[in-house]
């Protein structure tokens, strides 16, 4: 024994007092956080589920709460989503394998470093007013698909960029080496080891990035997306809306009917989030498996 | 220094050789002539340059950022380290083979014909040959041979580190580099790797760089030993182990120093 300490049973039940309590603890953190996604959910579900039919997701909106439909905005919400990824990935991706594999260290690349990761904190307002700016007016693109699709790819570069670098810095160096040593050449070892070991922890990146597009409203409010739109984008210069808009626009009304169109709203924005989150993670699930170093 | 080499072609011509890192002087005025169809090993105390000078023989060092170099490493005629000629040729004819064994994530096949395939070899068949003759050179060919489409990750680490070495030989180069590779195998292992670098120096000119003496006096024809970048002693194998002419070596391989 250790001169002056305290008896065994006294220390070991002072232990397991505090580890009680700690458990206590952790234990109400987590009940909480589901007891408010639940009510979330029961409160969105209990509204919208009696809405939610085949009329309300192949109709355009209305002034009619009865007779309005989400179908405008999920299709904009397809078509915004699917451009923001085609701009956003290999933007991200690229940025990420120049800075981890090609960059030199210096004061130029620390700073472009740095500033990329304050940009992942900047509000999604700030985005909407570069965009109304640049895309809007400068590029003259006006109130289109591209516009918004083009807006919402700054919001997700940061995070797709950050996330894909931190993936690509945990492929072991030893992979690399061997791809160099039998005479692979830079590009070709990225390619054909880095890349394809870094992909489940890029997927994640772009799991986080894209969910965080698609319920992104107040950058598209900003470049001007409407609130009434009565047909399907025909184009990349069609006006468009995308669901969070839609559902925004309803709760703002002061008709009961409209706010169980928003319910519903809430509810396929939901389904659809959930579902293009669950295909992405089954994709890096599968990968994760096929490509695996751990026992490297 | 003495130098007094059996007679033999030179591969590689080692000439006022100096390397740093940063303000760190690693390799201090090294000349030094390797044999063809030897094994020449490297001794030294950790830190002393060995694994510096080897990896400059297939230009690994340029991923370094602070690495500088002076002088010459003539192969066939041509200095390896001018900037001007591709590290990328480099390591084609100049194969290596690392202290942890570093398979790809692939299948036992696919590791084989990586470097052969980006050489832009397609045909099949020939691919399928090439697999079995670089693993039976490896002396791994009867213990994968019904597996070739199963993850090289399944191996034992003994046969990763073979596979790296069919891996090396697949690509047919001139020089095989191996760096500490038996650090971290166990003595079977070891032994089965031993026994494949005598064999392979019939057809290739062999480094390694070890910190073993047992190793060094098994399977090296000669031996350098290297001392703070310095090249202290470099001769036949023998000698070095019988009766070497330095006092400093006689002390690191004797175990008194190091």
């Amino acid at each position: 024994m250790i001169q002056g300490a305290q008896p065994i049973q006294k220390i070991i039940a002072a232990q397991k007092r505090n580890e009680a309590i700690f458990r206590v603890v952790a234990i109400a953190a987590v009940a909480i956080s589901l007891a408010t996604l639940g009510a979330l959910l029961f409160d969105a579900f209990s509204d919208g589920l009696r809405r939610l039919d085949w009329q309300f997701l192949t109709s355009f909106p209305s002034r009619k709460p009865e007779r309005a439909g989400i179908l405008a905005a999920i299709a904009g919400s397809f078509y915004v989503v699917s451009l923001t990824s085609a701009i956003s990935i290999p933007l991200g991706i690229g940025a990420a394998v120049y800075l981890e594999e090609y960059a030199k260290n210096n004061r130029f690349n620390r700073m472009i470093e740095v500033n990329i990761t304050n940009l992942a904190g900047v509000p999604s307002i700030i985005y909407g007013i570069l965009g109304l700016e640049l895309f809007v007016r400068m590029m003259k693109l006006d109130r289109s698909l591209m516009a918004g699709a083009l807006t919402l790819s700054l919001l997700a570069l940061p995070t797709v960029i950050i996330s894909a670098r931190e993936a690509i810095r945990t492929v072991p160096s030893s992979i690399r080496q061997a791809a160099y040593a039998v005479g692979a050449t830079r590009w070709q070892t990225t390619r054909d080891h880095v890349l394809p070991l870094a992909f489940p922890g890029i997927m994640t990146g772009i799991i986080l990035a894209i969910s965080r597009a698609i319920g992104e409203t107040a950058p598209l409010i900003m470049i001007g997306a409407l609130t009434y739109v009565a047909f399907l984008p025909t184009g990349l210069d069609s006006p468009f809306t995308v669901m969070p808009i839609q559902i925004f626009n309803w709760v703002s009304r002061p008709q009961k009917g409209f706010f169980e169109c928003a319910a519903a709203g809430i509810v396929v924005l939901l389904i659809l989030t959930l579902m293009l989150n669950g295909l992405a993670i089954i994709l890096r699930n599968y990968y994760q498996r096929k490509f695996s170093v751990r026992s490297l | 220094m003495s130098q007094n080499l059996n007679a033999g072609d030179v591969c590689l011509k080692v000439e006022k050789f100096n390397a740093w890192y940063d303000q760190f002087h690693a390799l201090k005025d090294i000349n030094m002539d390797i044999r063809k169809n030897k094994v020449t090993a490297m001794i030294g105390p950790s830190g002393c340059g060995k694994s510096t000078l080897i990896r400059c023989f297939n230009r690994m060092n340029d991923f370094i950022p602070t690495f500088r170099q002076t002088g010459k490493i003539l192969f066939e005629g041509n200095d390896l380290s001018d900037r001007f000629i591709d590290p990328v040729e480099v390591r084609i004819k100049v194969g290596m083979v690392f202290q942890k064994q570093n398979p790809f994530p692939k299948s036992i096949a696919d590791n084989v014909t990586y470097g052969p395939k980006i050489m832009g070899v397609r045909q099949k068949s020939r691919l399928d040959a090439i697999v079995e003759e670089s693993l039976r050179n490896a002396a791994l060919w009867d213990e994968v041979k019904d597996k070739l489409k199963s993850s090289a990750l399944s191996l034992s680490g003994g046969q990763q580190q073979r596979l790296c070495i069919a891996r090396a030989l697949a690509m047919q180069p001139d020089v095989l580099l191996l760096d500490e590779p038996c650090s971290a195998l166990d003595p079977i292992a070891t032994s089965k790797i031993e026994e494949l670098i005598i064999q392979l120096k019939e057809k290739y000119t062999i480094l390694i760089v070890t910190h073993n003496m047992q190793q060094a006096a098994r399977v090296s024809d000669h031996t350098a030993y290297l001392y703070l970048g310095e090249l202290i002693e470099y001769d036949e194998t023998t000698k070095i182990f019988t009766a070497p002419a330095q006092k400093a070596t006689e002390d690191y391989i004797t175990g008194r120093m190091g």
